[in-house]
């Protein structure tokens, strides 16, 4: 359990999230205009994103179908009616002065995502996934006089994921987000890049001491960043803390993360805040859905991270920290996926974690560029295992392959790494190492036991590292008894 | 005058395919009828020579004998519709610039018909308003005249009072219009017009300046029965660009004209008949309209609409509150009217913009509605207008399984002067109690002349039908006129 420790005992952090999700579409959710994200500014918009008088909003399917797939990823209830509202207020990157939302009748409900905390796994529940568009964006770092607005995003599909009050740390926060962007990325509804803005994510944090009913909440809108998500949340809830313990109260109020001084500031009271006048928006119909839609998309859908998590352990005899790795980035899991049959996928497992991943990061490689296809990476899982190169000879091919995109094969024979499993070679290399070592000889059998990774390791010298340890010992332990 | 623009649309077509006269004449002649009547301000822009280019291509079309439903006829569109490289202002300041770079679908139909649009008619600003008087472009005068009073001018109703008067004045052979609450059929019925309101969803909204979505119906303005049915049926269908809009097969109307009501069940609201305030010369049209009918063989129904008793308050709600939101994109940012407003903040930017674009009785609904949606009152207010609007299309609905047709006054007064009924605006709203309950229920409804006052000015009776049964109310609409022919609609003078 994580507590903040105050002056007058331990704080429980108490937070709900709203993740801003942006829809996977070619086209927005009520217009035909692209989603293209480094368009040039008002490249992409139509007459209906600009709010042109007698435009009318016509909504894409696939946005709901899309929205439909990551509830049933939440394993939430899909409503087969929902309704699209209006939610009013005056914003210049705002055309209709007003957001089409869905307030009262959402398409998602009562969902839950599970998480792995440090305390174990941990079921988060999801209150809601709705559907609304994006506004535009406003500029005002161009000119001293003007601010200017950039239409692009106005009116793309955004899914709003709203969790419980249930995430109890900055951490497990970070870790639900993470695990959220994993599951819309399986599922395709969402690329997940925070740095594009494509998910944004608001808090909601409040602080009570334990076993004390809920304190007053405040909300940080638009972060973006995991970072910033838990920098911002450990602030607030200090904040509150001090607050409180200096005899004064919290105020209910929407809260700026400033991320240069990692701070929350006051954005405007609960007082200020809008009346939105939701109410069913008259230019759209209600979103009829039927059963056979929602199976069929069920169908469709991929394996899901915590299924395949669990396949992985079951089937390729992985443990559950090795499964977890792989399984976070869907390309990384189709990536062992495509080995795994050809070799031992435990060890498979680790050559990816610890080597490949080493590569990547020490080159700042895409896994789509890297030169060793999976199947040249199992090749080389192989050759250990058959016993025809060591694991330490087998870094070095590695490294090749990594560098070259040629076969482990072709590097072994051109560069003479074959093992040497010979006994008769070993055990004359032995022989003569035992002979001109007389003295560790004897120290070694009065009990000197380290002394034995010596001999293994002159061993080693004498072949280039190509000696087969196993076999080395055996002969080894044979010979100095 | 020409006598040739006192042709209906019908005897326009056979003599333009007979070569009588041309498109062109025909054109011609209703612009100098536009340039004799512009004192009506019926107009708000006139495109003479899109028009002549447009009747140049229907000549031709004629020539060819490949002329299209409406060739070469000349009409108005209110200026509520968006058109192409033409103002398009719905009668407001806030618009007064704006010059669209797109089309309607309706106007779109209706010259891809082959008509041939004259101008944008004067309206009500935003369609808000049942007499044309508060448009930016001031009012539009009735060609009509009191009997007793023939010195004062006379409102020609509205929203849609540019496109009753250039009807009704021969400036034009038909006029689109916009129904929301009774905006055309209330100035059809001043006018001494057919007014008709279809189906909701039946005419897409597509490119027409919202004013209130739910209930937003465009509608057209001719002299007889039979010219409404072709109007309609040029300007009705699904369009994929809306989505309120019908996906239904738009029928044959025209056969609706000559078809006889014998042994048609017609419904009177007969505890609307006998409320209290109903001049007696309403009630006399709508006693004489029973008998057009029953003569004609109809067996007439008493029926009851319970509620539409509430129904004018439930409007009064609903459709500012829509209207709060649909007019929220007029903030001066993107197009149309922008306050000076050199150096000021964003909110004092958008404040001076839409108190100098909007006029009072915009600001008016739209405060209603804001208020009415606010989250404290939403209850009390916008839920329960739209239970009420619920419980309306459960009475008509109950009353079609009796019935076929259901006969209602169109409006509950004949046309009054210019300057009357400005102090109140309740007193304005209830121009619209009999228009409003059939919109509630999207219900398809025909204003057609069936009366004259004491003071010689047109009343007009509407036919209300069944969703989608624009058919019948056409045909009983067709019945009534019949039955009226020996009283003229034709304003003094014209």
């Amino acid at each position: 359990m994580t507590y903040i420790v105050g002056n007058t005992g331990k704080w429980e952090y108490v937070i709900g999230v709203e993740v801003h999700a942006q829809i996977s579409s070619k086209s927005k959710m009520f217009s035909p205009s692209s989603t293209n994200f480094a368009a040039s500014p008002n490249s992409q918009v139509s007459l209906i994103d600009a709010a042109m008088p007698g435009m009318l909003p016509v909504l894409n399917e696939y946005c709901v179908h899309q929205a439909i797939k990551t509830g049933l990823g939440l394993k939430a209830k899909i409503n087969l009616k929902s309704v699209f509202d209006r939610k009013n207020y005056f914003y210049p990157d705002l055309p209709q002065g007003y957001q089409i939302s869905q307030f009262y009748h959402p398409i998602v409900q009562d969902g839950h995502l599970n998480i792995s905390t440090k305390d174990g796994n941990k079921n988060i529940r999801i209150n809601r996934v709705h559907l609304e568009q994006d506004a535009g964006k406003s500029i005002h770092d161009q000119s001293p006089c003007y601010s200017f607005i950039d239409l692009n995003r106005s009116g793309i599909g955004l899914m709003e994921i709203v969790t419980e009050p249930d995430l109890s740390s900055p951490e497990e926060t970070a870790e639900f987000v993470r695990k959220l962007r994993m599951l819309l990325r399986y599922i395709g509804s969402c690329d997940g890049d925070m740095e594009k803005g494509s998910m944004r994510c608001d808090a909601n944090v409040s602080v009570r001491q334990f076993g004390e009913p809920l304190g007053t909440r405040c909300e940080i809108k638009n972060i973006n960043s995991i970072r910033n998500i838990m920098r911002a949340i450990e602030f607030e809830a200090i904040r509150q803390v001090n607050l409180i313990e200096n005899g004064q109260i919290v105020r209910q109020e929407t809260r700026l993360f400033d991320a240069d001084n990692g701070e929350t500031r006051t954005m405007r009271l609960k007082e200020e805040s809008h009346d939105y006048r939701y109410f069913p928006d008259p230019d759209l119909l209600p979103v009829v859905i039927s059963q056979t839609l929602v199976d069929q998309l069920a169908l469709d859908l991929p394996e899901l991270p915590d299924e395949k998590i669990k396949r992985y352990i079951e089937s390729y005899g992985l443990n559950i920290y090795d499964a977890e790795v792989l399984v976070a980035d869907d390309k990384i899991a189709h990536y062992f996926e495509e080995g795994a049959d050809l070799c031992n996928p435990k060890i498979l497992a680790n050559w990816i974690i610890s080597e490949l991943f080493g590569q990547l990061n020490k080159y700042s490689i895409a896994l789509s560029e890297c030169k060793i296809t999976p199947k040249m990476l199992a090749k080389m899982v192989k050759i250990i295992e058959d016993g025809d190169i060591s694991g330490k000879i087998a870094k070095v091919v590695f490294e090749k392959m990594f560098e070259t995109g040629r076969e482990p094969k072709q590097i072994i024979e051109e560069q003479g790494l074959v093992q040497v499993s010979d006994i008769n070679i070993l055990s004359s290399i032995i022989d003569d190492l035992l002979v001109n070592n007389p003295d560790s000889v004897i120290a070694y059998k009065a009990g000197k036991d380290k002394l034995f990774g010596f001999f293994v390791g002159e061993v080693m010298k004498k072949t280039q590292g190509k000696a087969n340890p196993n076999l080395v010992t055996c002969l080894l332990k044979e010979k100095l008894q | 005058m020409s006598e040739i623009i006192k042709y209906t649309i019908s005897q326009a077509v056979k003599a333009l395919k007979n070569k009588d006269f041309s498109s062109t004449e025909l054109t011609i002649a209703h612009l100098e009828q536009m340039n004799k009547h512009q004192g009506l301000n019926a107009y708000i822009t006139e495109t003479a020579d899109i028009a002549l280019k447009r009747a140049g291509i229907a000549d031709q079309n004629y020539h060819n004998n490949s002329q299209r439903l409406l060739e070469g006829i000349p009409i108005a569109v209110k200026d509520l519709f968006c058109t192409k490289g033409v103002l398009s202002s719905a009668g407001s300041k806030m618009l007064s610039n704006f010059i669209p770079n797109y089309e309607s679908t309706v106007s779109q139909k209706v010259q891809d018909h082959g008509a041939v649009m004259l101008g944008k008619t004067n309206m009500d600003e935003f369609a808000m308003g049942s007499a044309n008087i508060t448009s930016y472009f001031g009012n539009v005068i009735s060609p009509w005249r009191a009997a007793d009073c023939p010195e004062m001018p006379l409102v020609p109703g509205g929203s849609s009072g540019g496109s009753a008067s250039a009807v009704s004045a021969f400036l034009a052979m038909a006029a689109l219009g916009s129904d929301t609450g009774g905006s055309v059929r209330q100035p059809a019925s001043f006018t001494g017009l057919v007014g008709f309101k279809p189906t909701y969803g039946r005419c897409s909204r597509f490119g027409m300046i919202a004013f209130a979505s739910s209930l937003d119906q465009a509608g057209v303005f001719t002299r007889t029965v039979e010219d409404c049915a072709l109007m309609l049926e040029s300007m009705m269908g699904f369009d994929e660009k809306d989505s309120t809009s019908i996906d239904f097969d738009v029928p044959q109307l025209r056969t609706a004209c000559n078809a006889s009501v014998k042994n048609m069940k017609i419904g009177v609201p007969f505890d609307i008949m006998q409320q209290d305030g109903i001049q007696p010369e309403i009630i006399k049209m709508w006693q004489d309209t029973i008998d057009i009918l029953k003569n004609d063989g109809a067996e007439i129904i008493d029926i009851s609409i319970p509620h539409s008793k509430y129904a004018l308050a439930a409007y009064y709600v609903i459709a500012p509150a829509e209207a709060s939101s649909n007019l929220s994109r007029y903030d001066g940012i993107r197009y149309g009217f922008r306050a000076e407003t050199a150096g000021m903040s964003i909110d004092e930017m958008y404040t001076k913009t839409r108190s100098e674009g909007f006029g009072s009785e915009v600001k008016r609904r739209i405060m209603i509605g804001t208020y009415v949606l606010s989250s404290s009152f939403m209850d009390a207010y916008y839920l329960k207008a739209q239970k009420i609007r619920r419980l309306i299309s459960d009475d008509f609905r109950k009353a079609f399984l009796q019935v076929e047709a259901i006969i209602l006054p169109s409006t509950p007064s004949e046309a009054f002067g210019i300057n009357q009924k400005q102090d109140n605006p309740v007193t304005m709203y209830l121009n619209d109690l009999f228009t409003i309950p059939p919109s509630l229920a999207g219900l398809p409804c025909c204003s057609v002349p069936a009366g004259m006052s004491s003071n010689n000015l047109p009343l007009g009776m509407q036919v209300i039908s069944k969703e989608l049964d624009e058919y019948n109310s056409l045909r009983v609409a067709a019945t009534i006129e019949r039955g009226s022919k020996n009283i003229s609609f034709k304003p003094k003078g014209f």
